[in-house]
């Protein structure tokens, strides 16, 4: 899954019980903000921050980590695969039909 | 007055009223299995919790109880047993979306609706609601037989040889938490109808099934195997011309032994049964067939014709009022009504009891999301089928509803209550009728967003009086290859692609789910959103240039072929 | 490896046989591949001690089909849960070939299958160590409803034929809403 690219990189998965989007966050926990992500340039510590994704999976807190490319802007990271900024951002679309708003 | 706030005042819950719907009315053996089976997932889910089970484990039994992990939650897809609800158990649905999901629900093209926004930890709570209803979402996903589908007119519809349902609710029984058949190569799906139009989509299913009747009126099937989307399309291919009623559980076994043993699973894109009969060829995969079939001790599966008449025991029947075939009031109302007459026109069916009609109910208003309806939506139209279609609902594989059983006297009350909340589009099998799957924004496996292109198609086609004129049109947009907006089978058909990162779209020509079943062809590179929008323009306006008196859009394409379409949709690049 | 018959974690006698090892007493009940079988079945077959056969997953019931009296015992292999043609392959051995000695499971199964095991018409089932055999128990009293035909038990479990007792018709149900 993690394709080798010079982005910046930011650990994510689905929360195992509501399975909602989280991300890792430099004290090694889950924020459902992307904003809290703990933002990686190395592959070093991506590989050490998927271990701790990983053992919280096994603990079962998550379910597949992974981690994706960002760019870093000022209000904090943004993925940059439009699939990964959906799971950050939420549907592009009102969830809700548009008759019924 | 907004439609939800429309919505809310038709809906007043209706309490105890005698449900003449025609569904198969569970008995109790139903519901025993019904409760053991809730109670099943609900360990099932604790002992994921408690990491007795791993995701590895977990997965295809949640799968098997129509449970996905999608991008933003989980993903509940409950069953429709081919197409038929009861008002009661739309209300039910209606009240399961506010309490555990936002407010709406999605109907899926295999008659099912899906709830985007759940939680795991909720879901047995779910279950035991959906229990109480005699539903629940077995099957909806998962290497095993999947739901039934069926024709949503079944029962009901002028041109129907043999009600489709009875025969759809034995095999939702035999298939049942099937012991031999639940773990198969890969999902394996059941479309059965009874009539000579096809409106279930038999020709792209695992098996379809066509019921008809032999020179003494006796019932058999027509069996088709090997049809399916996805990767790798085909149109399915005859099997048998006429399997006698006794004989079909016996068959399907024969069918599905045959694909339990020989499926491919060393590779999940060749693991459907079309491969195999593909690679085998029909006539080898019929001599696999018929050698399993003549092997068995049939007389063990033989399906007793007092079985059909038991189940069939079971489905209420409706108590039509004697009418004129014909309609004054519906009569009148057209003439003085164009925005109704033009309603009729597209949305209403031919009902083979004197004085009664069929209407489609289109949940694609302009702008809006393809199949989906809000709680209060879903609350007003079972209001409306209590007081118009003997409280009974039916969902279609375009993702629509029906009531199937409406006085044409009461259509045009019918109609007006349907504007108010939102859903009295007169667009059925129009341009702006669009199958759309959930797309990336919602869907774990989706490459490209379907439904934010399906509503600027809507929008951009809104004006009615252009689409009546423009005429059967059907669009259908998917979010991968795995093709669940049908885009192979769509006269116009969209596969959203990853290019490179960036969502691009794929338009092919001239498919068909219909009798007349068809795969599209692909008209070249895909299109950033833009293109693909203009390229739809383009191509509807080539056909209104070129079609020549009655033609449909699918008429004129076979007569003039695709070469004008494709010079004028690519002339600026 | 612990093995479960009908809900009960139970002695396992029989000795699994690699394709060179040598074989032990004459009273030890083994198993071994089709390939072996057909290699040494003359040996094989003389012993006083049962004889087994593993088949794999892509094996076929008719390539035991000549002899079936040969085996007390067939081990159908699942490498990995979900490749589900085991189940088709012990229903096939009792109910085409009338096979009646012992079907085992070995490889990786799950509890959620063990009663599609038992309806398909397999007895034993290994399981891995350190798993709860209390779920495999479980598993059999989960659902008492079988819709289907099954090699197990009596036919008239299926219900679908409860529908052919049926008498009298549902013409309108009152329904109580919730």
């Amino acid at each position: 899954m993690a394709r080798v690219t010079d982005a910046p990189k930011v650990v994510t998965a689905n929360r195992l019980q509501d399975g909602a989007v989280v991300w890792l966050t430099p004290a090694g926990d889950w924020s459902i903000r992307v904003q809290d992500a703990q933002v990686q340039t190395e592959n070093a510590p991506v590989e050490a921050a998927l271990a701790i994704a990983r053992a919280s999976a096994a603990r079962q807190e998550v379910v597949d980590p992974y981690a994706v490319d960002v760019a870093v802007e000022a209000a904090g990271p943004r993925p940059l695969k439009t699939r990964e900024w959906i799971r950050a951002a939420g549907p592009s679309i009102d969830a809700l039909p548009a008759s019924a708003a | 007055m907004s439609p939800s706030a429309a919505a809310r005042q038709i809906a007043p819950p209706a309490r105890g009223l005698p449900s003449h719907a025609g569904i198969y009315h569970y008995d109790q053996v139903d519901r025993d299995f019904l409760k053991e089976r809730v109670e099943q997932f609900r360990r099932q889910v604790a002992r994921r919790l408690s990491g007795e089970l791993t995701e590895d484990e977990f997965k295809p039994l949640r799968l098997m109880n129509g449970l996905y992990l999608q991008l933003h939650a989980y993903m509940l897809r409950i069953a429709v047993p081919y197409g038929v609800l009861t008002s009661r158990q739309v209300r039910q649905l209606a009240h399961i979306a506010r309490i555990y999901d936002k407010g709406f629900g999605h109907f899926t093209t295999r008659q099912n609706l899906q709830l985007n926004w759940i939680k795991l930890v909720d879901v047995p709570a779910i279950l035991d609601l959906l229990a109480e209803v005699d539903l629940h979402a077995i099957q909806t996903s998962g290497n095993c037989i999947r739901n039934v589908t069926s024709d949503q007119f079944a029962g009901a519809a002028s041109d129907e040889v043999v009600d489709p349902r009875h025969y759809a609710e034995v095999l939702r029984q035999w298939s049942t938490l099937h012991p031999e058949f639940s773990f198969l190569p890969r999902k394996f799906k059941i479309a059965i109808t009874g009539s000579s139009a096809d409106r279930a989509a038999i020709c792209i299913h695992d098996v379809g099934l066509i019921a008809k009747r032999g020179a003494n009126g006796q019932v058999g099937f027509e069996v088709y195997v090997g049809g399916g989307l996805g990767r790798t399309p085909f149109i399915a291919k005859k099997l048998r011309d006429f399997l006698p009623e006794d004989e079909l559980i016996a068959y399907l076994e024969a069918v599905l032994r045959v694909y339990n043993a020989y499926g491919r699973r060393d590779n999940i894109y060749k693991a459907r049964i079309k491969i195999l009969v593909h690679e085998l060829g029909i006539e080898k995969f019929r001599e696999e067939v018929e050698a399993e079939f003549a092997r068995m001790p049939r007389a063990q599966y033989r399906l007793d014709p007092a079985i059909v008449d038991g189940i069939k025991a079971r489905f209420a029947s409706q108590p039509y009022e004697t009418l004129e075939p014909i309609s004054g009031v519906l009569a009148r109302a057209r003439l003085e009504d164009h925005a109704f007459n033009r309603w009729v026109r597209t949305n209403v069916a031919a009902h083979r009891q004197p004085g009664y009609a069929i209407a489609t109910i289109t949940l694609k208003p302009a702008g809006g999301i393809p199949g989906d309806a809000s709680a209060d939506q879903l609350d007003a139209i079972a209001a409306l089928a209590e007081r118009y279609s003997f409280g009974e609902i039916r969902v279609t594989h375009e993702q629509n509803l029906v009531l199937a059983h409406v006085r044409q006297d009461d259509l045009p009350a019918l109609w007006k209550a349907l504007s108010t909340i939102g859903f009295g589009e007169a667009n059925s099998g129009l341009i702006t009728d669009i199958i759309a799957c959930p797309g990336l924004d919602y869907c774990a496996l989706a490459n490209a967003r379907s439904i934010p292109l399906a509503q600027r198609i809507s929008e951009r086609f809104a004006d009615l009086d252009r689409q009546h004129d423009i005429g059967e049109l059907k669009i259908k947009i998917s979010g991968c290859i795995n093709a669940c907006g049908h885009h192979h089978v769509g006269h116009i058909g969209i596969l959203g692609v990853d290019k490179k990162g960036v969502e691009a779209y794929q338009l092919t020509l001239g498919g068909s789910a219909s009798e007349e079943g068809a795969i599209g062809d692909i008209m070249g590179p895909a299109l950033s959103a833009d293109e693909a929008l203009d390229a739809i323009g383009a191509v509807v306006g080539v056909y209104l240039e070129q079609r020549q008196d009655g033609e449909r859009f699918l008429d004129t394409l076979a007569r003039i072929g695709h070469t004008p379409f494709k010079d004028k949709v690519y002339a600026a690049h | 490896m612990p093995l479960i018959e009908s809900g009960k974690l139970i002695d396992d006698a029989w000795v699994r046989l690699g394709d060179d090892e040598a074989l032990p007493a004459s009273d030890v009940p083994v198993i071994v591949s089709l390939a072996r079988f057909h290699k040494d079945r003359e040996s094989l077959v003389g012993r006083n001690g049962g004889l087994g056969v593993f088949l794999a997953s892509n094996q076929h019931p008719k390539d035991i089909a000549d002899h079936l009296a040969d085996f007390a015992l067939v081990a159908l292999d699942f490498p990995k849960f979900r490749d589900g043609r085991g189940f088709t392959v012990a229903r096939e051995l009792r109910e085409y070939l009338g096979y009646r000695g012992t079907i085992r499971a070995v490889g990786h199964t799950i509890p959620d299958q063990y009663l599609f095991l038992v309806r398909c018409g397999v007895d034993q089932v290994e399981i891995a160590e350190g798993k709860d055999a209390g779920l495999w128990a479980h598993a059999l009293t989960e659902i008492d409803v079988a819709y289907q035909v099954s090699v197990a038990g009596p036919l008239s479990t299926a219900r679908l034929a409860r529908h052919a007792s049926t008498t009298g018709g549902v013409s309108a149900r009152t329904e109580t809403a919730a």
